[in-house]
């Protein structure tokens, strides 16, 4: 019998909290400081996976990811050794994803071919608008121009190249998302993660929100009609939009985010990182202290690193439905009802399906395109 | 006991603020009752509600020991009467059992209608009545002004008013000697049977009920046998005392006097306001005028938030009921709100406070229906059905004509807002009865009906006025009118406890106003939901609450799972907490909300 979390695979998580400047709509693990003592950070990041991968060495590696905070303000020989050391204690197949999370700034795409020669084959670039307006108001440090060389170099690179874009900003039409979704289809890219800009609690786009100071944010409708509009410009462009808020063509589709929508295992490394690991047939939740300093300290003179506790049944097959009506090819009932046999209430899943909101097709619970836009209403439907 | 040449029987008459418990304080203060370390704010407000809202629910009393400046030495017995409309009865019962008021006007503010209610009815008792212009410390104090306004709104000689100030103590002497000097000395028999009048009672958990009493004619004894007349049940007496303000026990009352009894008796509802007591034995046989057993007026079902609690709620309903005998209640299943109880109650400040009472001493989370009155079934077959609960409608093809309880009401208001005052009467179908201008400020009468107000129309009143109109009413007895019930469909289905009874004019006015308060009150769902105010089979007013379209996590990915996991409970738990009505939910405070008015 099959483990449950090689329903998803396995993946590597490494969180790299430091960024150039704090984006005021980001709620992430970042942290803006003026020195960084690379050689320690390193030394942390190597013990700990050191530390964690004992218990499950020898795993197959389906993706590693490195995200942020600004993982292109890495040292690329870091990344060289974080791989190098990954691949020391798990098996790494041709195939397996590379992916590093990057600013188009010229401080950042000046080292994309070191990222390349350091192991890195896919990019996440973090465009996020095309018209310089609204960089500035996002707080974006880049300029369109910029990041068109960004992506370019970029381009040049690596074997695959996604971009994210954030849409429903403030005083944007429907119009004007609509044209610059379509620069951006234009652009051939094969992967886009395409957000709704969503005002965080500890953010300063939500501090302002609160006092009434964040103007021209649209109203449910028109994020509703933006949404929409979203799916079928990037379905004609040939883009599947596999998760709520990603699309991309045929099997370009990012591996190691599927690992979570899938809910595998993956290892979190990094200050903040969260992580899920099987051992002995029970999920556990791996959970790293948030601020970098203290996280670097418990690395390199503890000898631990963050916690680790038990998922109850319920909470695990929470999960896999949350995440996994994500996706465009929902998830599994048989693997849910294994898990926790009384998660789902029948009368909710009755109507929900009534309302058009939620489909069953053979085994698998699939919430229509309605109903995954409604995905949070819906669980809390759906979850007894 | 004391010769009744030697005792003054008082209450004081006054609208909120105007500083009745404070002077109270300062009478007590002044004649050395209670020590000044003592002392603390509205010594005679007890209930945390009472203190907080500046208002008397319960009758207190206190017995204050005086030598006045002829070198006599009096007993002056202060009875602090409730101050609110909801309780005129026991405001009536307190005053028959003295023979003076002091009227205490603020003479900053000048005389409110709160002030006229009582005044008429310390007037109707045959008081003495001492006018006292208070606050003359302040800057606005002026007492010309407001002493010409007591004779002309009042019609009582204000000449000799008293100018005090009870914050600074300033005209307490002289309250005090106009007490002794102007008010009668009670009248009373001591060799004649035993006749009593029950003023006020409470529960203290040491000692039972403690009763409060003016003896008539004849003499009250520890160990004696009595009877309340009005249920024949008979008492031995354990205990009689004076309130100093706090308790103390002496042998015997006589005539004139007012203080205490306990008697072993375990419910409040043994002890009937206004019931006249006697001894077992040579009592006598006709029993003091103007006994009447007290009626709730207006009635509202309360419901626990969480089902679960439907058992705490009757415990405390029923403790509270032990102490209140004007409050009602019996169990009632609504098919949204499950198990609770439709409670009776005497005004809209008495279901505030009971309330407030089983939320905060109780911990229980209430959902409030509707309050309404009792409205007169007239059927076809000649029988009359009192209705208390709009649910409860029995079918209109069996159903001759209905009547609706009307009340006086006084309204004091500058002249400024009059205008508005007089849309407010006439939009909630009123009939002008009086209107009538002292100084500046105008009196006006208006019949309304009573279901018209028990909900906003105080509200209403502060809000169109700027807080600036004082209002009383009475009831005046039962109408016809063209009434019908109102009900509310969400979703095609009826919700009960949204049931209301209204005027047919007025009915798609309301159905309107509440279909689109409701819409702003139901969140979102998944689908749309057709709001309708329906009578009968026919809908008189519709809007729609447009399906949500958009509710999703934009980003969701490895580190947001225990994060968004929480939040989807946390959001169950929400869910949890309102009411399912077929496939929507309807949060608590939409039942109550949703029946304000904005004009």
């Amino acid at each position: 019998m099959i483990e449950d979390w090689q329903n998803g695979g396995f993946g590597v998580y490494v969180h790299w909290p430091f960024c150039q400047a704090k984006c005021p709509y980001c709620d992430f693990n970042s942290h803006v400081v003026a020195k960084i003592d690379h050689e320690s950070y390193k030394s942390a990041y190597l013990f700990e996976i050191n530390k964690k991968s004992a218990a499950i060495s020898g795993r197959s590696v389906t993706s590693v990811f490195f995200g942020g905070g600004t993982p292109s303000l890495m040292e690329p020989d870091t990344v060289r050794a974080i791989l190098t050391a990954l691949k020391e204690r798990f098996s790494f197949s041709n195939k397996a994803e590379i992916t590093l999370e990057a600013n188009p700034t010229s401080v950042d795409y000046t080292r994309f071919q070191e990222f390349r020669d350091a192991g890195i084959n896919r990019l996440s670039l973090g465009v996020q608008a095309l018209n310089d307006n609204d960089l500035r108001a996002l707080g974006r440090l880049h300029s369109v121009e910029e990041a068109r060389k960004a992506w370019e170099i970029a381009q040049s690179c690596f074997d695959r190249v996604s971009i994210d874009l954030i849409y429903a900003r403030q005083n944007q039409t429907l119009r004007d998302w609509e044209e610059e979704l379509k620069q951006a289809l234009n652009r051939g890219f094969s992967h886009l993660s395409l957000y709704q800009l969503t005002i965080e609690d500890g953010t300063a786009f939500g501090d302002r929100h609160r006092r009434g100071r964040l103007p021209g944010l649209p109203d449910e409708g028109l994020a509703a009609d933006m949404y929409e509009l979203t799916q079928s410009l990037t379905s004609s462009a040939g883009l599947l939009g596999y998760e709520i808020s990603n699309h991309a063509k045929a099997d370009e589709a990012s591996r190691h985010n599927l690992i979570y929508w899938k809910s595998g295992d993956f290892l979190g490394i990094g200050p903040g990182a969260h992580g899920r690991i099987t051992l002995n047939g029970q999920r556990m939740a791996t959970e790293n202290q948030r601020a970098p300093t203290v996280w670097l300290n418990e690395a390199l003179n503890s000898g631990t690193v963050g916690t680790m506790a038990p998922v109850s049944a319920r909470d695990h097959a929470t999960e896999v439905l949350m995440m996994g009506l994500r996706l465009a090819e929902g998830v599994d009932l048989g693997r849910i009802s294994l898990i926790c046999p009384d998660l789902i209430d029948p009368q909710g899943m009755s109507d929900l399906r009534d309302q058009g909101l939620i489909e069953i097709v053979g085994d698998r619970l699939i919430a229509t395109p309605r109903g995954r836009a409604l995905l949070n209403s819906v669980l809390v439907a759906l979850i007894d | 006991m004391t010769d009744l040449s030697h005792i003054r029987n008082f209450s004081i008459v006054a609208h909120i603020d105007h500083g009745k418990s404070t002077l109270a304080d300062r009478l007590i203060q002044e004649t050395g009752t209670v020590q000044d370390r003592d002392m603390k704010e509205q010594l005679l407000d007890s209930m945390d509600i009472e203190r907080e809202r500046g208002i008397t629910i319960k009758a207190n009393t206190v017995r204050i020991d005086y030598q006045a400046e002829d070198g006599e030495n009096y007993i002056l017995n202060l009875i602090d009467t409730p101050g609110h409309v909801d309780f005129a009865y026991e405001v009536s019962r307190s005053m028959r059992a003295v023979e003076g008021s002091l009227l205490v006007v603020d003479s900053t503010q000048g005389v409110e209608a709160q002030t006229l209610a009582n005044v008429y009815q310390a007037i109707d008792a045959d008081h003495e009545i001492v006018p006292v212009l208070n606050k003359i410390d302040l800057p606005a104090s002026d007492c010309d002004r407001v002493a010409e306004q007591i004779e002309d709104v009042i019609g009582i000689d204000a000449t000799g008013a008293i100018q005090v100030s009870a914050k600074t103590g300033q005209g307490i002497h002289e309250t005090l000697e106009a007490i002794v000097r102007e008010l009668p000395a009670p009248k009373g028999e001591r060799d004649a049977p035993l006749k009593a009048m029950l003023v006020d009672s409470w529960y203290d958990a040491y000692l039972g009920v403690i009763v409060l009493v003016r003896i008539v004619d004849g003499v009250l004894k520890k160990g004696d046998r009595i009877r309340m007349m009005s249920t024949n049940a008979v008492y031995p007496v354990d205990r009689i005392g004076v309130f100093r303000p706090e308790m103390q026990t002496i042998d015997a009352l006589g005539p004139g006097e007012i203080g205490f009894l306990t008697a072993s008796i375990k419910q409040v509802r043994d002890t009937r306001v206004g019931d006249t007591i006697t001894h077992e034995k040579k009592g006598v046989s006709e029993p003091l005028p103007g006994f009447k057993p007290s009626q709730p007026v207006v009635f509202c079902g309360l419901f626990p938030v969480d089902n679960a609690e439907f058992e705490d709620l009757r415990d405390s309903i029923e403790k509270l009921a032990l102490n209140d005998a004007s409050f009602s209640s019996e169990m009632e299943t609504s098919a949204a709100l499950g198990f609770g109880f439709r409670c009776g109650f005497l005004g809209l400040l008495h279901l505030e406070v009971i309330r407030d009472r089983i939320e905060r001493e109780y911990g229980i989370e209430l959902i409030t229906t509707a309050p309404s009155v009792i409205y007169h079934i007239h059927m076809r077959d000649g029988t009359m059905i009192e209705l208390h609960n709009p649910a409860d409608m029995p079918d209109l093809t069996l159903v001759d004509h209905i009547e609706e309880p009307r009340i006086k009401a006084t309204i004091l208001v500058p002249d400024d807002y009059l205008g508005d005052v007089l849309k407010l009467c006439q939009d909630r179908r009123g009939i002008q009865q009086d209107l009538t201008y002292a100084g500046s400020r105008a009196m006006v009468v208006y019949d309304l009906p009573l279901n018209e107000v028990v909900f906003d129309f105080y509200d209403r009143l502060k809000s169109v006025t700027k807080g600036y109109a004082s209002f009383d009413y009475q009831m005046t007895g039962y109408r016809e009118d063209f009434l019908v019930k109102m009900q509310i469909l969400v979703n095609d289905e009826p919700v009960d406890a949204l049931s209301t009874m209204v005027h047919r004019d007025r009915a798609e006015m309301r159905g309107r106003a509440m279909v689109e308060k409701l819409k702003d009150l139901i969140p979102r769902h998944m689908f749309k939901i057709p709001i309708q105010a329906a009578i009968g089979g026919r809908i008189i007013a519709r809007e729609t609450l447009s399906a949500l379209r958009k509710d999703v996590t934009a980003k969701c990915y490895g580190g947001d799972a225990t994060r968004k996991r929480k939040l989807l409970d946390k959001q169950k738990a929400g869910k949890k907490k309102m009411r399912q009505f077929g496939k929507v939910d309807i949060p608590q405070e939409a039942f109550i909300n949703a029946l304000k008015m904005d004009s």
